[in-house]
């Protein structure tokens, strides 16, 4: 399947969709730190991966697939589920990514220079990311 | 109270670029990939990096691991049972966040015990 670029999910979506994920991903963020401090960075580094606005997101998938199909007065709770369903499916191939993050920012920070550790395992979660996912028929 | 006003204003900003950029992208599975980006790490690690130093912020990497094996069994688990059982969203996806809380915790209990 081609990977493309469609504006109409962004032209649907209201602004209070883009609100509750800024709330949850600031929330979630200051919460992290809060957490770190109080019971150290072990437990607060769990945090990092926690599926804060993953909820909201695939709240929104499912609401955009489901209008889209009612548009054309087609049923779209089915739809709007298997969208959600997808949507998951690819943040479970996206969390192979996020592993590889994890491992090579504490691997590399305490002997390299942050922004530039930051931005290669932020490519190297990307790249990988793409590679599973593109992967994903041969397993 | 300044630095949680900052944590909170430069998570969600990030978060929000991330899920922009997922919402654009088509088919839904390739852009579920948005929903598994480090943006929480990207803008606790940067300004944790800056408050407590870079060791300090390794250690929460490498807690991530287990935070990450968390999420894909999450999201493994709240994708099929929306696909098999056809169940909301918000529901799947909310009830499944103890099984997060009891992997990530499990197996930080496991590793770093």
């Amino acid at each position: 399947m081609q990977i493309k670029v469609d504006a109409s999910s962004f032209s649907q979506a209201r602004w209070q969709d883009y609100a509750i994920r800024f709330l949850f991903g600031g929330l979630i963020t200051a919460i992290a730190g809060l957490i770190a401090k109080q019971f150290g960075p072990v437990i607060g580094g769990l945090f990092l991966a926690f599926p804060a606005i993953f909820p909201a997101s695939a709240t929104l998938v499912e609401k955009h697939e489901r209008h889209k199909k009612e548009k054309v007065r087609l049923r779209g709770d089915i739809r709007g589920k298997q969208a959600a369903s997808a949507d998951a499916a690819g943040a479970s191939i996206g969390s192979i990514g996020m592993l590889a993050f994890a491992i090579l920012v504490w691997k590399l920070l305490p002997n390299h220079k942050p922004w530039v550790v930051l931005v290669v395992a932020t490519l190297v979660w990307f790249l990988l990311s793409i590679l599973s996912w593109k992967l994903r028929k041969l397993v | 109270m300044t630095q949680i006003l900052i944590r909170f204003l430069v998570g969600g900003a990030v978060v929000s670029v991330f899920a922009v950029i997922g919402d654009l992208l088509k088919p839904k599975s390739f852009a579920g990939l948005f929903g598994a980006a480090p943006s929480v790490a990207l803008a606790t690690l940067g300004l944790t990096i800056v408050a407590e130093g870079r060791s300090y912020a390794s250690i929460e990497a490498r807690s991530m691991i287990a935070g990450s094996v968390a999420f894909f069994a999450y999201a493994s688990v709240v994708s099929l049972v929306m696909m098999k059982y056809k169940t909301q969203a918000l529901l799947s996806t909310i009830c499944a966040i103890p099984l997060w809380l009891g992997i990530a915790f499990g197996l930080c209990h496991l590793w770093f015990k």
